[in-house]
């Protein structure tokens, strides 16, 4: 379905991409996906400001032309200052911005649809599942058919669409890996969804893209996008090392920490992310203390 | 007896606020005794800070704003230069804990502290000018709606030194706000400052909706109203409308905070999601309280400065309501990342870029204001047309955000931050900049100076193109918002880009000081006698620069939509002024304490709350209440202006235009 959009608006994605050649080539962000999804939105973003600047560069023109025109000093431009309506200039002041937002009305609705991050992704492959958890401050990767868990680093298999489900253990964050597309919102007590997928073997960065705290800045991971034989090697080598998550390492895992390296729990609990989301788990603490003493809620002091 | 406040609460391990608690303070101190020296204190204390003239409380008004405006300015120079300095390893020099109140800091001073204020300022001083009439609906209310904001400006910078401030951004996202994760006194600091200042806020959208609805001049019905009065009202009218939603919201998070209530928490039933509903109910109207008036002043200028009364009026009119209205049902794009599902993000996703047909309307009026205009380049009409150029650009990344799967690349990124700061400093502080240049000789009777003015100008311009360019390319590199130190050394070429623009800006911001500084001391070379600097269309320049306290010495008669066009095509015509009125005295209220009082003893009741003071917590309370009913005891509400004295104000402004006139004459 992508493929087919990117063909179909190849023209004038082609005229936005030129404009913004410069800064595609600085680094590598969102402008140059990897997957499907990453695809399809940067069309969608390409298609939009298309037709915006369809309107927006000639307002700019005419307001540049305008303003120097009938500058006071230029004796050429004639006055008319008892030109102050005009019905089809009225017509069209009215009628310009509403057509351009009809038109991207429709790129909404369709895309909103069409790119719904809960939304499977159409693929011969079944998909892989990934829980994620998000912690102060560090990531939590729970593979539940692999019966494994990966911190601070993912890897999946290229070529095969990657089913996220997401939580939080404690305050918002969200989860983002730019080359790949989409992010959402991990929420404590909710269970967010979020379908993915990498063509081209890489290391991308992935980042949570909302401020959670002290230790926000380390909130970041690589995502490994590796061929699927390796995929399958590396998880039969995490599941041979490193320690087993149950609840008791669980809780002791959520209290906040920073810069934690990456490292692979080789079982995880069966449960234990349903568990963080039915708050069976309760919601991991904060800090101790702050600037002006302790919490005084007494809700809150267990 | 000082409830949790000890020692501990003064930040000694952080020497940088302390540094620059210092400094302010010295130089608070340094102005308060100059004050004391020259004897200015009685003079201050009855033209000013008891003042309930409106003209007064909007140059008060502005001065907060732009002193906070520094304020958040300062905070912008250390995150930029922070991010600059904490790339790939690097710490930088600021540690999280107190990066973190820095960008809160930034929003909420920005926002409540320097544009709020600001705009309030302008409208404050403007609407009842224009309007015609001597003051607004409530005067004494005006002065308290004013201090209370002092008051709330007050406490969010002594949480600098005293404590910290909040860590959680401008908005306090429930859970990370709640007492779990914030156990501090920085929330509880962000909650009564914007609760003080709030309550002031709403005070003041009540004032200027019913000064615009009940008082207005003579002749003066709802479609001849000058554009900024239009805009005023809408601005006003979302503040009355969207206000109480944020002091309910915030009064719940007290309640979490403070009772063990259980609102957003995540624990027993709380929705922290909530929050981010209500908050964005309030946020996003909140954006219009504050662009809306900014409209307005380009209106006026584009008008003005070209020559010509306004294209499409009862257009803009139109347009102006109808972002009033569509403002309200917009809120989710703030999070279409929260996961609703398609059929919601696309309703509020389309619903959002509605509102740019209200806007597009605008820009397309503003533009064939132009033609057939002349065109005159004076600095307000340098900052609208920089205005209209960058704001065109800041719609179109507005829309793009509002597009959700785009949003699912962009949102929170620094493509977002680009994107805010595009609208609201290329559109609500350079209008702010263009209707102080624009009013300046109205409330104090000479003119800025025209060289600096340009100069920062085109410094400021720049730099806002540096800084908010790399921003956009940032977040299209994927980087996000709010990082204390960058792991990615990939972003280190647009944070550098970003950081050198900022030179420039802080240049503008030196120029502009420097023009004010200028002005004052050449303001005898730039004094405007007759009232009128801009050969201006409506009735603020019909009086004397700066206006007598009682603002037009006979209510004028308004006939058609640009009153005092009206007049002055009149008397072109006919060479004369008219015979003079019939003067009569003049009441205007009295001056009034009570304001002041009032938010003194609502800075001491937030403070205590702050820090858990209970028994000055009542003390305070007390006091403001007992200041509220001394107010209404009192007997003597208004003072008497002899006939004779308006008589020989309105004299010397007509002698000066009389002179015009003559000038005029021999012009033709």
């Amino acid at each position: 379905m992508q493929a087919r959009a990117i063909t179909a608006t190849a023209m004038r994605a082609a005229t936005v991409a030129a404009l913004l050649a410069p800064l595609a080539g600085c680094a590598a962000g969102v402008l140059d996906p990897v997957g499907p999804v990453g695809h399809g939105e940067r069309t969608i973003l390409f298609n939009a400001l298309a037709i915006m600047l369809a309107i927006v560069i000639p307002t700019m023109i005419a307001t540049i032309a305008f303003a120097w025109w009938f500058r006071a000093g230029n004796t050429r431009a004639r006055y008319r200052p008892d030109f102050v309506y005009s019905g089809q200039i009225e017509l069209l002041v009215w009628s310009v911005p509403l057509l351009t937002i009809l038109f991207l009305g429709g790129v909404i609705w369709t895309g909103s649809h069409e790119l719904d991050p809960a939304r499977p992704l159409t693929s011969r492959a079944r998909p892989l599942e990934v829980q994620v958890v998000a912690l102060d401050w560090k990531w939590l990767f729970i593979y539940p058919e692999q019966r494994i868990a990966s911190v601070n680093r993912l890897v999946i298999p290229v070529g095969v669409p990657v089913h996220f489900t997401i939580s939080s253990a404690s305050v918002l964050n969200t989860f983002f890996v730019p080359r790949l597309g989409s992010q959402i919102y991990a929420m404590n007590g909710m269970r967010s969804q979020l379908n993915l997928q990498a063509d081209k073997p890489g290391t991308y960065w992935g980042q949570s893209a909302h401020y959670s705290g002290d230790g926000f800045s380390d909130m970041n991971f690589r995502a490994f996008a590796v061929p699927v034989a390796q995929f399958g090697q590396w998880t039969a080598a995490a599941a041979g090392r490193g320690p087993v998550l149950d609840a008791a390492t669980y809780r002791q895992f959520a209290r906040q920490s920073q810069e934690v390296a990456p490292f692979t729990f080789r079982a995880v609990e069966p449960g234990l992310f349903d568990a963080v989301v039915a708050r069976r788990l309760p919601p991991a603490p904060g800090p101790e203390r702050g600037r002006g003493g302790t919490g005084v809620s007494p809700g809150d002091a267990g | 007896m000082l409830g949790k406040l000890n020692w501990g609460a003064i930040p000694i391990d952080q020497p940088i606020p302390l540094i620059a608690a210092g400094a302010i303070g010295l130089i608070l101190a340094g102005v308060l005794a100059w004050i004391t020296r020259a004897g200015h204190w009685p003079y201050l204390w009855r033209e000013w800070i008891t003042s309930v003239d409106h003209k007064r409380i909007g140059v008060m008004y502005v001065l907060l704003g732009l002193v906070m405006l520094i304020r958040g300015f300062v905070d912008a120079i250390m995150m930029r230069t922070q991010q600059a300095a904490a790339i790939g390893g690097a710490q930088g020099y600021l540690p999280p804990e107190h990066y973190d109140q820095l960008f809160s800091a930034h929003g909420t001073i920005m926002i409540f502290f320097g544009a709020m204020p600001f705009i309030i300022g302008l409208m404050n001083f403007v609407v009842p000018l224009q309007l015609g009439v001597r003051d607004v609906a409530f005067p004494t209310l005006n002065s308290v709606s004013f201090w209370l904001t002092a008051a709330g400006a007050l406490l969010v910078n002594a949480s600098l030194v005293i404590g910290e401030f909040a860590r959680t951004g401008w908005l306090p996202y429930a859970p990370l706000s709640e007492t779990g994760y914030s156990p501090g006194v920085g929330v509880d600091y962000y909650l009564w400052a914007i609760q003080i200042s709030g309550v002031g806020t709403l005070m003041s959208g009540v004032n200027l909706v019913t000064t615009i609805l009940k008082l207005r001049a003579p002749g003066m019905s709802y479609l001849r109203m000058p554009m900024f009065c239009w805009t005023a009202l809408g601005s006003n009218m979302l503040i009355v409308a969207a206000f109480p939603i944020l002091t309910a919201t915030l009064a719940m998070l007290t309640l979490d905070r403070y009772l063990g209530f259980h609102f957003f928490t995540n624990e027993a039933g709380g929705n922290p999601m909530m929050f981010m509903n209500l908050i964005w109910a309030w946020g996003h109207p909140e954006v219009y309280i504050l662009v809306l008036p900014a409209f307005g002043i380009f209106s006026e200028t584009f008008s003005t400065f070209s020559s010509k009364p306004l294209f499409g009026y009862r257009s803009m009119v139109l347009a102006t309501l109808f972002i009033v209205v569509v403002s309200f049902t917009v809120w989710l794009h703030h999070f279409f990342t929260m996961g609703a599902g398609g059929d919601v993000n696309a309703a509020f996703g389309i619903a959002t870029s509605v509102i740019a047909v209200g806007t597009g309307v605008k820009v397309f009026n503003w533009l064939f204001t132009m033609y057939g205009g002349r065109v005159r380049f004076a600095t307000p009409m340098l900052w609208s047309i920089a205005f209209m150029l960058v704001f065109v650009v800041g719609g179109m990344t507005g829309v793009l955000l509002a597009v959700p799967p785009a949003d699912f690349l962009l949102h929170n990124s620094m493509f977002l931050v680009a994107h805010f700061h595009n609208v609201i400093v290329g559109g609500v502080v350079f209008g702010a900049f263009a209707g102080l240049t624009y009013w300046f000789p109205k409330a104090f009777g000479f003119r800025l100076d025209e060289r600096w003015g340009q100069i920062a100008f085109w410094l400021s311009i720049t730099g806002f193109v540096i800084v908010f360019g790399a921003m956009y390319v940032l977040g299209l590199e994927g980087m996000t918002r709010r990082l204390q130190h960058i792991d990615n050394v990939e972003w280190a070429p647009g944070i550098y880009v970003a950081g050198g623009g900022m030179v420039f800006m802080l240049l503008g911001v030196v120029a502009q000081v420097t023009q004010l500084v200028v002005s004052i001391r050449n303001r005898d070379a730039l004094r405007d006698e007759t009232g009128d600097p801009w050969d201006g269309r409506s009735l603020e320049w019909s009086t004397a620069s700066p206006p007598p306290s009682f603002n037009f010495a006979v209510l004028p008669d308004v006939h058609g939509e640009e009153a005092y066009w009206t007049v002055k095509e009149r008397a072109r015509k006919e060479q004369s002024l008219g015979d003079a009125p019939q003067y009569e005295a003049v009441h205007m209220p009295r001056n009034s304490a009570t304001g002041f009082v009032t938010a003194f003893f609502a800075t001491l009741t937030g403070f205590a709350l702050v820090w858990h003071i209970w028994w000055l917590v009542a003390v305070s309370l007390v006091g403001a209440y007992a200041t509220f009913v001394a107010f209404a005891w009192r007997d003597e509400g208004e003072v008497e202006i002899a006939a004779d004295t308006v008589a020989a104000a309105d004299r010397a402004r007509r002698t000066a235009r009389q002179a015009w006139l003559d000038r005029q004459e021999g012009a033709a």
